[in-house]
């Protein structure tokens, strides 16, 4: 059985958009301050620290979940996805960031991360969602700037390009 | 804000788990999916000298058919369970109300034991064990029980787990030929907790409905027969004797009118088909 002490700090290995990243936490250190201080990852975002806003939404092992409300500790061995990984290996735009850059989808762009990671999973899951579909799958991030409807075009958007992209692959 | 420090312990099987927790009883608090348990750390309500992380567990990775019942092993997800191929056909009630218990990305962590043990007033998990009295196996170094649902939740936040005991699985009634569900609730936003919740059983002339959100834990009524034109004094009564309180979300009348209403629409679902509903 694992033991950890409250006093030490711990190696955590995890891959981080398919790199392997490395770095030391004390048992208590959340996964979003250990992505942001240890690794450098800067990009998830931390808004209210028990698991209501969203911004801090990354992938782990594929699945969209809240950093914040997860231990750094316990990301260890695990694949994890963050708004760094969803542009494309030239550094240009990926299909999500392009349609929420052209539907003005984003004002402040605090809670932006939040929204892309949980959309990234969930158009995977449903590629041609309803509007009524993504309000619920967006129930859970919370955007103070937008209004909320620039989002849900840019995410009608982002779905129908990456049904095209998926259509010229097959 | 962040956690005050803790031990951290990762057992990797139900027998290390228990032991744990045999060591430092009230001091250990079960780490299962977090969603509960996390946002109470980060904001110092709660502050367990140990950690029992309990997700690397392969026996509680389970969802198994034990022919009456479905076993839901104390690791095992909401979303895990909501896409559970068996799901709709075994547990529909399950099936209607696991939408409605956070969002799919605290589903993606948060488990239906979790749910249970955490024991609040309105969510919808407990209210679903609480309609099909389901129960709660319960390990210890003492040995292993299964509470029932009554016996299982006894207020807000408060159930009948000691401290050195693990939930090892829940247990959930199968559905049974001819039973009709319905679920039903009313929140401010799409994956808030509930103001009120029902969820509703009929089999044969017999009504049974659950109410959650008013009263310090779900509350169970039983009809043996209840014809349509007593449907409404039935709900009335009940939402009196339920006893809500005012809070910040809604007041006492409020809730009393939300009984009414989801009842009715609860109980009229179940005389329909399922698809009507």
């Amino acid at each position: 059985m694992k033991r950890l002490n409250r006093d030490g700090r711990y190696p955590v290995r995890f891959t981080l958009n398919g790199m392997p990243e490395e770095g030391f936490a004390e048992p208590r250190m959340l996964l979003t301050d250990f992505l942001r201080q240890e690794i450098g990852a800067t990009g998830t975002h931390v808004a209210c620290e028990h698991g209501v806003c969203g911004a801090c939404t990354i992938r782990v092992g594929g699945k969209a979940v809240r950093a914040c409300l997860m231990l750094a500790v316990q990301a260890d061995g695990a694949g994890i996805e963050t708004i760094e990984g969803l542009t494309e290996p030239d550094g240009s735009l990926g299909p999500l960031q392009q349609a929420f850059h052209e539907n003005f989808a984003l004002q402040c762009g605090f809670c932006t991360p939040g929204f892309l990671m949980t959309l990234s999973e969930y158009l995977e899951k449903n590629p041609d969602p309803t509007v009524e579909e993504i309000k619920v799958a967006l129930s859970g991030n919370l955007c103070r700037c937008t209004g909320y409807h620039e989002i849900i075009n840019a995410s009608l958007d982002a779905a129908k390009a990456q049904r095209e992209r998926r259509r010229q692959q097959d | 804000m962040k956690p005050a420090p803790f031990d951290y312990v990762r057992p990797e099987s139900i027998e290390e788990a228990v032991a744990a927790l045999a060591e430092h009883g009230d001091e250990a608090r079960v780490l299962a999916g977090g969603q509960s348990l996390m946002p109470m750390l980060n904001m110092r309500l709660v502050r367990p000298e140990i950690l029992v992380d309990i997700n690397r567990i392969p026996g509680l990775a389970g969802i198994d058919d034990e022919g009456d019942c479905i076993a839901i092993g104390g690791a095992v997800t909401q979303g895990d369970l909501a896409d559970w191929p068996d799901l709709a056909a075994t547990l529909p009630v399950v099936a209607d109300a696991l939408p409605h218990v956070g969002h799919f990305q605290t589903r993606n962590r948060g488990t239906v034991c979790g749910s249970l043990c955490h024991a609040d007033p309105s969510s919808e998990l407990p209210l679903c064990l609480a309609l099909l009295d389901g129960g709660i196996e319960l390990r210890s170094a003492r040995g292993v029980r299964t509470v029932s649902a009554d016996e299982f939740q006894q207020g807000i936040l408060t159930t009948a787990k000691a401290p050195d005991e693990l939930a090892v699985r829940a247990r959930l009634p199968k559905a049974r030929q001819g039973e009709r569900f319905a679920f039903r609730e009313f929140h401010l936003r799409h994956g808030d907790f509930a103001i009120v919740a029902v969820a509703a059983r009929r089999a044969g002339d017999a009504v049974s409905l659950a109410v959650g959100g008013v009263a310090d834990r779900p509350e169970v009524c039983h009809w043996e027969s209840l014809p349509d034109d007593a449907v409404d004094d039935a709900l009335n009564d009940l939402a009196w004797a339920l006893g809500g309180s005012d809070d910040i979300h809604a007041t006492a009348r409020h809730r009393r009118q939300l009984v009414r209403h989801l009842g009715r629409q609860a109980i009229a679902a179940t005389a329909g088909n399922r698809a009507a509903a």
